[in-house]
């Protein structure tokens, strides 16, 4: 009986918006981070034909937007480039904050600060920065920096530092003390010292280094939430640490561009995404919290309740968004990093 | 009877301008117009968020060379590029003379093969171009990791009671350079082997040549282009190479490809990556007309 009344709705849905929106949407996203399920039935609501491209990081996907005529709706870049996407008049203004769905925003996500009123963005899965630990390994404390920056002897050559550049540089500042984006030398000179005697304990700098955990390989690495959360299902004694020295969360969101040439579809798109449901199917495909009210309950059973997405209350006033620094700090964040990559 | 002359190789010439100028448009469009707009990018300043800002400058160019010193402003010879440029020449010539002395043993077994299993032989070769060369490099990572099955078979077998640590070390990086680049080295050894006229060899030992004197006097020098050509074709794509260093070398050994890409992404210094890699391109230029200048003489000595 429920089962007809549902096909029966899926039908009339079908058939009261498919006038409205015959089409296209192109998105451009990470790649691994878009649940098959969602776009299937996205498509299938709206009788809208999505297509898929990836990028492997934020510079690259901004690089190939900014050269304009891309041809792609939608773009799913992290919160600290949204700024910039801004700034430079990238994108269309198609108000989600006013969307129907936008209801749902958990609290924290309803008016950040990289979008005040939510005027361009809707949030697709948000994280925290910290470390993975495997706790048969080291015992001892993991919410701290010191596991991959002052790491104890179990630990040395088997750590792994994902190579974002403004991860790895908060960490060091926040645990040599500073404040992100400083410019001061002193604190500098001690953050690099100590990334540069770090170094010498840790056995890769690689984006895939974390998928070594569960076979041992890696012992510790610098990791994200949702990929925390993946190593523990695959190794039970895999553990996440929020550093009590400051942690960075963000969010990745679906802007939409200027030049869409679907636009309207693209504002279905934002809207879709809003709805518990929906994002709870992208939650359990890449394994981050969805950052919408209610998405919890739709969760697959090894994400409900799952520490590594949720910050505790006693760790809150640790956590900050993460964004870009000036250009010229930027300058010396890599100059620094580059010292330490050689 | 003259003029008609001079219209027929007229013409003939406008034919031959006319087959070459799909070959002569491709070169101007894939290779000489992104080369300008490298070069124009190696004088701007970096913009904000990457790409570049329109003002003059030989800041990236003074970069390649020198280190302004981040805390203090000094300017010194750049420790960071040296040391990346010169690991990125080492692991090159070590990978090519590697190629070298695997190569050619296998190239002249083939070549002494009898003609119908020679093409077998050959086949053979090619084969690992047949798989995604990310998929090859993964496959060497599960061969050589501390849970690889080298390590397991070995600590298995008793011979060793600890991994040993072969990913992430420089030896990891060469050993997947010279597996890739093998073939390329192989084949034109091959040809160069090929093309010898086996009576030579025969009349070396005729003469009472040992069999090694044949090969230092004879097949080797006539195998010269082969060898240079292989040597250049192995040398250039392994110095840039981009995905080895950081699936073998784990990212803690950085060689300039990847030094280069990362002034592109996450360093936005559009200008100092341009200037790197126009540096790169000298450095293969100049040490390219070395070798052949060289390989020339030499081979006009035994000629």
């Amino acid at each position: 009986m429920k089962l007809t009344a549902t096909s029966a709705a899926l039908i009339l849905g079908l058939s009261t918006t498919v006038a409205l929106a015959e089409g296209n949407l192109n998105i451009y996203n990470w790649g691994e981070y878009t649940s098959p399920e969602l776009i299937d039935k996205f498509s299938k609501t709206y009788n809208i034909h999505v297509t898929q491209t990836d990028f492997d990081s934020n510079d690259t996907a901004l690089a190939k937007v900014r050269q304009g005529s891309s041809g792609f709706d939608v773009v799913v870049p992290s919160q600290s480039f949204i700024p910039t996407y801004i700034q430079e008049g990238l994108l269309a203004e198609t108000n989600p904050g006013q969307m129907e769905n936008a209801k749902n925003l958990e609290e924290r996500w309803r008016d950040p600060a990289f979008d005040p009123g939510r005027k361009y963005s809707v949030p697709w899965l948000w994280y925290t920065s910290g470390v993975s630990v495997n706790t048969s390994v080291f015992k001892g404390d993991i919410n701290t920096w010191k596991v991959i920056l002052d790491p104890p002897a179990e630990l040395k050559g088997k750590i792994n530092i994902v190579p974002e550049m403004n991860d790895i540089m908060f960490a060091a500042i926040k645990f040599e003390g500073g404040t992100w984006c400083t410019s001061d030398k002193a604190l500098l000179t001690k953050v690099r010292d100590r990334l540069l005697e770090a170094k010498k304990s840790w056995l890769s700098i690689d984006y895939s280094g974390t998928l070594k955990m569960a076979s041992g390989d890696v012992s510790a690495s610098l990791d994200w939430s949702g990929s925390a959360l993946k190593r523990r299902t695959q190794n039970h004694s895999i553990a996440y640490g929020l550093p009590k020295e400051g942690f960075t969360y963000g969010s990745d969101n679906v802007v939409v561009l200027k030049d869409a040439p679907n636009l309207e579809n693209a504002k279905l798109f934002q809207n879709f995404i809003m709805a518990p449901e929906n994002a709870a199917l992208n939650s359990t495909f890449a394994k981050y919290g969805a950052a919408i009210i209610g998405a919890e309950k739709y969760y697959s059973d090894d994400m409900k309740g799952a520490p590594e997405l949720t910050i505790p209350d006693d760790m809150k006033s640790k956590g900050e968004l993460l964004t870009l620094c000036d250009p010229k700090i930027t300058q010396l964040y890599s100059r620094i990093w580059q010292d330490v990559q050689k | 009877m003259a003029s008609l002359e001079a219209v027929r190789s007229k013409s003939a010439s406008r034919t031959r301008w006319l087959l070459i100028s799909p070959a002569v448009l491709v070169v101007i469009i894939g290779a000489i117009a992104p080369l300008l707009v490298i070069v124009t990018y190696s004088f701007l300043t970096p913009g904000p968020t990457g790409g570049v800002n329109y003002t003059l400058s030989f800041d990236a160019w003074t970069r390649v060379l020198f280190d302004r010193d981040v805390f203090d402003d000094t300017l010194t010879l750049s420790g960071t590029n040296l040391e990346i440029l010169l690991r990125s020449l080492l692991l090159s010539l070590a990978t090519t003379v590697l190629c070298l002395l695997v190569g050619f043993p296998t190239a002249y077994f083939i070549a002494t093969r009898n003609p119908l299993n020679r093409e077998v032989w050959l086949l053979l070769v090619t084969v690992p171009f047949w798989t995604n060369l990310l998929i090859r490099t993964f496959a060497i990572q599960d061969l050589i990791r501390n849970e690889g099955i080298i390590n397991t078979l070995l600590i298995k077998t008793g011979f060793i009671s600890e991994p040993i640590q072969m990913l992430f070390t420089n030896f990891a990086i060469c050993l997947g350079l010279v597996y890739v680049y093998l073939p390329l080295m192989i084949l034109p050894v091959y040809a160069s082997l090929e093309r010898q006229d086996r009576s030579l060899l025969e009349a070396a030992s005729d003469l009472y040549a040992r069999p090694f004197n044949v090969l230092r006097e004879i097949i080797v020098p006539l195998a010269k282009p082969g060898i240079i050509a292989g040597s250049i074709l192995v040398f250039i794509p392994a110095i840039g190479t981009y995905v080895t260093p950081i699936l073998l070398g784990g990212g803690r050994n950085l060689m300039i490809g990847n030094y280069i890409e990362f002034q592109f992404g996450q360093g936005r210094d559009w200008p100092f990556g341009s200037a790197l890699s126009l540096a790169l391109m000298a450095i293969v230029m100049v040490a390219l007309l070395v070798y052949i200048r060289h390989g020339d003489s030499h081979g006009h000595e035994h000629g």
